[in-house]
């Protein structure tokens, strides 16, 4: 009964999608107000339609409803709780679901906190959403329906994919998710925008908190993603420029250059054409990704079950959705008007490398990603386009930017004076040259990457450090007002700060555990030692312990560094019995300067039978990848509470001087 | 058609694909230098019969096999460039992660530098035209100067 | 000029997306790679017998000094679709025009030899890869794998997966050609 109240739900809501798209569009243009009002309405009615469907399904999953196909496939009585909650979501069925649940969110949630926005331009907006809508939900209903039934219901289902049996992974989509579909709404008020052929300064600042909002969750979905790589998949790495992590990227990458261009179209009127763009590819790479995971066109580790004919029908959305606004780009944008004048030297410059930067990267991600498909077309041949490629070309790029970014807060708006700006700071860059020399020194093989990396890590940090002390007049004698200066800074300017300081966190942990990585592998019995960076291992013993839905062999590992015991790891095998399928679990002693990361396995070799694999390996750095993509995250957070954005609480607070002269805020 | 597909997939998964990390002790060169050599070659090799892994990670028996062939060939001494010629010759270049420079693969390779200098044409060009002493955006401001002496002039008289 | 300049996403989406739609039909398998081995000559081999089995084992040479069409097919005992294209291969070896030669890769001799006692052995010569190492020669990217070589030695076709239905039909067709 529930799963059919759940298929009941997305029929209903795709009409009331079908329903958004259109009347308060065509109430827009014929004056009708209930048409144009009517946006709000249905746009939460569809909001608690798909919800009932979305907890149908689990449900489904919590009381291992084997009569639901979807649940048998993927799901397995003997599952902890848990993994039963989130495996709502580990496949692609319910996962498509919870892209349209996130989806009608944003619109909801527009329905709800877009006060501050004419009602108009509003009502275009969602209507734009319904569209979207409209295509996802009858995508589920005619080629992924989550409820379809199976008679009779077998006695148990095929249990999910271990792999998938994760904390980090039960987070990692539904984040990606809000990043990725998030976007949605900055397309939808992209097309909105040009439909009404204008945009303003006030467009760029009522969409604003919804870019922060989908960019922060797709910051923090794609750090997790990569997080549990690192510690599940058990080969040290995190990430692998693998199809699938790539068409998460790349609507980072547009992202972020949209934030930044977002500014200058809000601050300065200008940029507007290119900032409506940035938000149309942003979430058209979104659909771009979505199409290549679920269609099978691409080879890659992580892709869901293959299926062309689900991707021919994603394609056709995506050749409406995305053919349609570049359509309508092209006609409209050249009409709008041209924004203010700067100087070459200032932040609007500045500014614009970012984006030069961001763009080509993006570009980069894009060509090597689909090259291959590309050159299989035209001449038949096969190649693999890997890490090697991207690594070599991105490197230089992500560099560069690291190294203006340092720069960038310190540029005013319209003319800024950079020769004035170079000098003040220049001591920094003479430190930071001389981090770079002293790391040269110390590893004299070093590749030059990461010689340069750690140089352009501790020059941004430190830049953008001092431009924070700057702004709120750390040294200044008045030291009485020094709390207020502080407090008073305007939340944007503090989220600025903390993610770019976030970046150089993340281009330090990658540069250090990309370059000197350390590995020792051996047989081992009870009693062998090993060492790694200083560390003595000691191999005590494999027990065997059973849990919930696997048996799993657990090794003792004695960690000692310069002969003080440190700690014991544990690192496991497990085979989980359902899928007859094993795991690795890695056990990682973590610390900022590096994590020691230990796994075992069984020989492959039957000359070896008795002994154990044990493989020891030494990233340096590799935390600050972690904690800087935390900072990124909250630095969105708090951008996202700027008390322009009327969302969040609102402050009252009294001033009696205008703000600008207290604390040096020309700049924002 | 869906029970050759069943086949294929079947075909192609023989191998237990697993999650273990390859390479095994037993295939660990004493030499330090051709280990590590190996090692990085084994990083650019791609495992045929997996999801796109490299077979210095993969866990396959092709990959096994693979990561003792350029073991023994560089035992052998053969340099970096003829152990991939020799796993190309069989393979084709799909077994490269890295793609060799030919003519096909040349855009490739030289777009992001492509890309990257029409991008800085296209800013130079931008920041030309909102150049503030860029004055054809304006209209001719040489009478504005008599204009102003003349208003201030009448200032002046009241 | 100007407007030119705002067609250009719409242009490089229409790009994408017809690669795209490309990508998706005429039923592509994105693993599958092309054999390196086409029009080329087959690599140096020599491979010993199956022990316990009459039939001999071949080598390169072998084959060229018969200059006739031959089908190379590699097998296994563990191979399930292997099974699935015996039947296909047990009619072929009727093909007196041919040399049918089978290469049993990395398989247990008495598994192989059991499994071609219950099936029936089609192969004129059958050759044990315990290794692998001769199907890192030829490329295989797994069991069952097909090829044609004309009377010069050339490889000229490669098929991946069992001989069955539709590609038995393709595989059939192509081999006529050759002998003509």
């Amino acid at each position: 009964m529930i799963p059919e109240l759940g298929q009941f739900s997305l029929v209903l809501a795709l009409l009331i999608a079908i329903a958004q798209s259109t009347l308060p569009i065509i109430g827009v243009t014929r004056e009708n107000t209930i048409w144009i009002n009517s946006a709000k309405y249905l746009a939460l009615l569809q909001f608690f339609l798909v919800l009932i469907a979305f907890m149908a399904l689990m449900r489904s999953y919590i009381v291992s409803d084997f009569t639901v196909t979807n649940v048998v496939n993927n799901s397995h009585s003997k599952k902890p709780l848990l993994y039963k909650i989130v495996g709502t979501w580990g496949n692609h069925e319910g996962s498509i679901l919870l892209w349209v649940l996130i989806l009608v969110s944003f619109g909801g949630a527009l329905s709800l906190f877009g006060s501050n926005i004419p009602t108009r331009l509003r009502a275009r907006v969602l209507s734009v959403q319904g569209w979207i809508c409209v295509g996802f939900i009858s995508f589920m209903l005619f080629t992924s329906n989550p409820f379809e039934r199976t008679f009779p219901p077998p006695l148990n289902g095929n249990d999910l994919n271990p792999l998938l049996q994760d904390i980090g992974l039960a987070i990692h989509p539904p984040l990606l998710y809000v990043g990725y579909v998030g976007f949605s709404i900055v397309f939808s008020f992209a097309v909105a925008a040009l439909m009404e052929g204008e945009v303003s300064s006030a467009w760029a600042r009522w969409v604003r908190p919804w870019i922060l909002i989908a960019w922060t969750s797709l910051s923090a979905g794609i750090a997790l993603g990569a997080w549990w790589a690192y510690y599940e998949l058990g080969w040290g790495g995190w990430w692998f420029w693998d199809p699938v992590e790539n068409v998460s990227f790349m609507p980072w990458l547009v992202g972020t250059a949209l934030l930044h261009s977002a500014i200058v179209t809000e601050k300065r009127g200008a940029f507007k054409a290119w900032t409506v763009l940035l938000a149309i590819l942003t979430f058209s790479l979104s659909l771009l990704g979505t199409f290549i995971v679920r269609s099978g066109l691409l080879t890659s580790v992580h892709s869901f079950a293959v299926d062309p004919e689900r991707g021919i029908y994603i394609l056709i959305l995506l050749a409406v959705s995305i053919g349609g606004s570049l359509l309508l780009f092209a006609y409209r944008a050249p009409s709008l008007e041209s924004g203010g004048l700067f100087s070459p030297i200032s932040r609007e410059s500045g500014l614009l490398l970012n984006n030069l930067f961001l763009t080509t990267a993006a570009a980069i991600v894009l060509f090597g990603t689909l090259y291959p498909l590309f050159l299989e077309g035209i001449t038949g041949e096969k190649i693999s386009v890997g890490p090697p490629f991207f690594n070599i070309s991105f490197t230089p790029i992500g560099l560069l930017l690291g190294s203006t970014m340092a720069i960038g807060p310190y540029l005013k708006w319209n003319r800024a004076d950079l020769a004035g700006v170079l000098s003040r700071i220049k001591f920094l860059i003479f430190i930071s040259l001389g981090v770079s020399l002293f790391v040269w020194y110390l590893k004299s093989s070093g590749p030059a990457f990461a010689i340069i990396g750690v140089g352009v890590s501790f020059w941004l940090f430190t830049s953008t450090f001092f431009e924070w002390m700057d702004r709120v007049r750390l040294f200044n004698k008045n030291y009485f007002n020094i709390f207020k200066r502080i407090k008073s800074q305007p939340r944007s300017a503090n989220g600025m700060t903390i993610a770019h300081l976030g970046m150089s966190f993340i281009i330090l942990g990658v540069v250090g555990s990309s370059a000197w990585k350390e590995e020792v592998i051996s047989f081992v019995e009870k009693g062998s030692q090993l060492e790694v960076a200083g560390f003595l291992v000691t191999f005590e013993g494999v027990t065997i312990h059973q849990g919930p839905n696997y048996n799993s062999e657990k090794a003792t590992l004695k960690v000692e560094k310069e002969g003080k015991f440190l700690e014991n790891l544990y690192p496991e095998r497990r085979l989980y019995l359902a899928t007859g399928t094993s795991t690795t679990e890695s056990a990682i002693r973590q610390s900022l300067a590096g994590d020691l990361y230990v796994t075992i396995s069984e020989p492959a070799n039957n000359k070896f039978k008795g002994k154990w694999v044990l493989r020891l390996i030494y990233e340096p750095l590799v935390n600050f990848i972690w904690l800087g993509a935390s900072f990124l995250a909250l630095g969105g957070i708090i951008s996202i509470t700027d008390r322009r954005y009327k969302i969040g609480r609102t402050f009252k607070y009294r001033r009696t001087k205008p703000i600008n002269k207290v604390v040096g805020l020309d700049n924002f | 058609m869906n029970f050759i597909k069943l086949l294929l997939v079947t075909f192609l998964y023989l191998v237990p694909v697993d999650t273990i990390l390859a390479v095994e002790p037993d295939e660990v060169l004493t030499d330090l230098k051709l280990e590590s050599r190996a090692r990085d070659i084994s990083a650019n090799v791609r495992c045929v019969v997996c999801q796109n892994e490299p077979i210095d990670t993969s866990n396959s028996g092709v990959a096994r096999d693979l990561r003792i062939l350029i073991r023994e060939r560089l035992l052998a001494g053969d340099s970096n460039k003829e152990v991939y010629k020799y796993l190309v010759d069989r393979y084709g270049n799909f077994i490269l992660f890295k793609p060799p420079l030919t003519l096909s693969t040349a855009l490739l390779w030289f777009m992001p530098l492509l890309v990257f200098s029409l991008g800085v044409v296209i800013l130079v060009g931008v920041l030309k035209k909102a150049s503030p002493s860029n004055k054809s955006r304006f209209s001719d401001t040489s009478n504005d100067t008599k204009v102003l002496d003349s208003l201030e002039n009448k200032k002046g008289k009241k | 000029m100007r407007r030119f300049v705002f067609l250009v996403p719409l242009a490089l989406s229409l790009i994408i997306g017809t690669f795209s739609v490309w990508g998706l039909l005429n039923d592509r398998n994105p693993s599958e790679i092309p054999s390196a081995l086409i029009n080329r000559s087959i690599p140096k081999f020599d491979l010993s017998p199956l022990p316990g089995l009459r039939t001999p084992g071949f080598s390169r040479d072998d084959l060229l000094n018969l200059k006739k069409v031959s089908v190379i097919n590699f097998f296994a005992s563990w191979c399930l679709p292997c099974r699935a294209e015996h039947q296909s291969l047990i009619k072929l070896s009727q093909n007196n025009e041919i040399v049918l030669a089978g290469i049993n890769y990395k398989d247990i001799n008495k598994d192989a030899l059991d499994w071609l006692t219950d099936l029936g052995n089609p192969y004129t010569y059958v050759g044990n890869d315990f290794s692998g190492r001769t199907g890192i020669d030829w490329g295989i990217t797994g069991v069952p794998e097909t090829f044609i070589v004309n009377r010069d030695g050339k490889v000229v076709h490669r098929f991946s997966g069992p001989l069955v239905g539709v590609k038995f039909k393709e595989f059939k067709e192509l081999l006529t050609q050759e002998l003509r």
